[in-house]
């Protein structure tokens, strides 16, 4: 005599119960709060920000707390927020020239108007394991230098009035919105771009990394990368003027690579671009190169078949929500497709085992 | 959850998810690109049966959830509990008595009504995916009609197997015209597919959604010397002795002893509650729910 297994109800409730418990760990050692997480885990929040399309830094370091640190989980949370919010209105293009700049390097010219700005970087510290961290402890002030009053120019501008480099003409259009439409292919370069800004970071840096080994190389210099805060402005139909209605932190890449040209066409630099939320380097610079790939037809270069030049490829597996989410549901039940290729098997079985004894 | 939308998704959106469902059921067969939404639930969870139900959800409905026909697997309570909270309608698992009914790989025993609509989570709504993985390419098949790659797969299975080697999500052809998945149901429910009620198919991280009218002609594709035939474990449902449902089979101890019951719960239930015993069956009571 069998009963039917129930109970998913019961078993979810409890499960949840389980993972709050988890969640908050040993109550004897202090729960981190969201301020904490927000001021020291600002990495983890920046890539949360980035990847979840919404900068908002509370929120992301909330997501990150309830997500137990699992960054993947905290961009879910923050994606299946950001949908919930109206859409009041949409900001002017943000000035990136403007930008007040925590660091600007460039490894194109040893020195440029703004000059080379390190900021916190981890580039030159030996990764050696600070024990005394361990053991907490205040740390010194940084020193400080006066900010820099006028804007930082952007360093591809000066090859571009040289015409050394690619230009890329400003546009008015209206670009089209990836979190409004469904993405169709051959998608513009507006678009990759907002694709690959959202894309998950590993999956941009292994693509970047497959163009630098020679699967769709492009030789790309950093020309400049700046990290800092940029206003954001928005037009205001009711009192006639731009309003600044915060400042988001920005890093931006510029990547100068391989130059193109002909007999008729004397030969020119071409461009990648990298712009994402937040002190994100990695991720922009990833996502220049990245850009640049998949400009092959645009430029007219060769289609050599690498991974990153398919832009099909590339903008349908870049996304890491689609991603694990579409992983992890082969952990639900599959009882019933599973059951139609046990009973094909098995028929198929028997008819071959069948058709071998008649033949012996 | 009186912060969110009447079944969570704004206005706006429904708006958009509804012209998709009636261009979809415009055209038969046919997947309609929409924006889909990201959803408080994973991708490949059911987000786009999620959505769809959002967007045809009046507070009226009674809804009921299924995966692999049951009502209590637990992404089916999950789902349920999610509507249940946003939209605070009504959820039953009695089939008959549900309005809107959210399934996942399987259409229910008991046929449907023309006042019902079965909205079905689809996780590759391409059927011609893994012949050709590229969209751009089935598109252009699609609107060519060209549907040569699938019959030379399901010739090959017989070239190798002797027979089509496809057991679930098995293609179909929508009123002679496309080509179409019908999301990985054992092909024992293909033929269900013509049916009263309207079903509707979505796929959220795929961003497509297609329907079936009510009546449509759905062919499940053949061969004539090889016809198509919907087949399911060769035995009676154990608990209320059905022999023409599609069964799930169970281990039952170490030594590896199975049993077969009905996938369907609710259409099993109904049966035992009835009176129906199957061979390790035991009699109906209320108290053991």
């Amino acid at each position: 005599m069998y009963v039917a297994v129930k109970g998913g109800e019961r078993a979810i409730d409890n499960a949840h119960a389980w993972l709050a418990e988890e969640r908050r760990g040993d109550p004897s050692v202090a729960e981190l709060s969201v301020a904490q997480i927000r001021e020291q885990l600002a990495l983890a929040m920046n890539r949360v920000m980035a990847e979840g399309s919404l900068f908002d830094p509370d929120l992301a370091a909330l997501a990150i707390k309830q997500s137990r640190g699992d960054l993947i989980e905290a961009i879910f949370l923050i994606r299946a927020y950001r949908t919930t919010l109206p859409r009041l209105g949409h900001s002017q293009p943000v000035e990136t020239a403007n930008m007040a700049c925590d660091r600007r390097v460039s490894a194109t010219f040893k020195d440029a108007p703004g000059g080379q700005v390190l900021g916190p970087t981890f580039d030159y510290t030996h990764r050696l394991l600070n024990f005394k961290l361990a053991a907490e402890g205040e740390v010194p002030e940084a020193p400080q230098a006066p900010p820099r009053e006028t804007p930082t120019p952007h360093i591809v501008a000066f090859l571009n009035r040289e015409g050394l480099i690619q230009d890329e003409p400003a546009s008015d259009d209206t670009p089209r919105d990836l979190t409004r439409e469904p993405l169709e292919l051959p998608a513009d370069r507006a678009l990759r771009l907002q694709s690959l800004t959202r894309a998950d970071e590993g999956f941009v840096l292994g693509m970047a990394y497959s163009t630098q080994r020679g699967y769709g190389r492009n030789h790309a210099f950093v020309g400049e990368l700046r990290i800092g805060t940029c206003a954001v402005e928005m037009d205001i139909p009711e009192l006639g003027f731009t309003i600044d209605i915060g400042e988001v932190e920005l890093t931006e890449c510029e990547t100068v690579n391989q130059f193109t040209g002909s007999k008729s066409e004397p030969p020119q630099f071409t461009r990648g671009y990298g712009l994402t939320f937040g002190q994100t380097e990695r991720k922009a610079i990833s996502m220049a190169l990245v850009d640049r790939a998949l400009r092959w037809k645009e430029l007219g270069e060769e289609d050599t078949g690498a991974p990153a030049q398919d832009e099909e490829f590339v903008l349908s597996h870049a996304d890491n929500i689609q991603a694990t989410g579409f992983l992890e549901h082969i952990k639900l039940p599959h009882y019933v497709d599973f059951q139609s290729e046990l009973e094909l098997i098995r028929k198929l079985r028997t008819e071959a085992n069948a058709m071998k004894e008649a033949a012996q | 959850m009186s912060d969110y939308n009447f079944a969570y998704l704004d206005e706006q959106t429904k708006r958009m998810i509804r012209r998709a469902i009636l261009k979809g059921l415009a055209i038969p067969g046919y997947q309609v690109p929409f924006a889909s939404r990201e959803m408080p639930m994973p991708y490949g969870w059911g987000t786009g049966g999620v959505q769809v139900s959002a967007a045809i959800l009046t507070p009226d409905d009674c809804m009921k959830v299924i995966d692999q026909g049951a009502d209590d697997t637990t992404n089916a309570v999950s789902i349920r509990k999610f509507f249940e909270k946003t939209a605070e309608i009504e959820t039953t698992e009695a089939t008959n008595a549900a309005s809107v009914i959210q399934t996942r790989h399987r259409i229910p025993e008991e046929p449907l009504r023309e006042d019902q609509v079965l909205v079905y989570q689809v996780p590759i709504p391409e059927p011609l995916r893994f012949l050709e993985p590229r969209e751009t390419e089935t598109r252009k098949m699609h609107s060519l009609e060209e549907y040569g790659l699938m019959h030379v797969k399901l010739y090959e299975d017989i070239a190798k197997h002797g027979a089509i080697a496809t057991s679930y999500a098995y293609p179909v052809k929508v009123e002679g015209r496309y080509v179409m998945d019908p999301s990985p149901i054992p092909k024992f429910d293909n033929p269900k597919l013509e049916m009263a009620a309207i079903q509707l198919f979505g796929a959220g991280r795929e961003q497509r959604i297609y329907a079936l009218p009510p009546y449509t002609k759905v062919v499940s594709l053949d061969f004539e010397d090889f016809p198509f035939e919907a087949s399911k474990a060769d035995h009676a449902c154990d608990l209320c002795g059905a022999d023409a449902a599609y069964l799930d089979e169970l281990i039952i101890d170490d030594a590896g002893g199975r049993m077969f019951v009905c996938s369907d719960t609710d259409f099993c239930q109904t049966r035992r509650a009835a009176g129906h015993i199957g061979a390790q069956g035991a009699p109906f009571e209320e108290a053991a729910q």
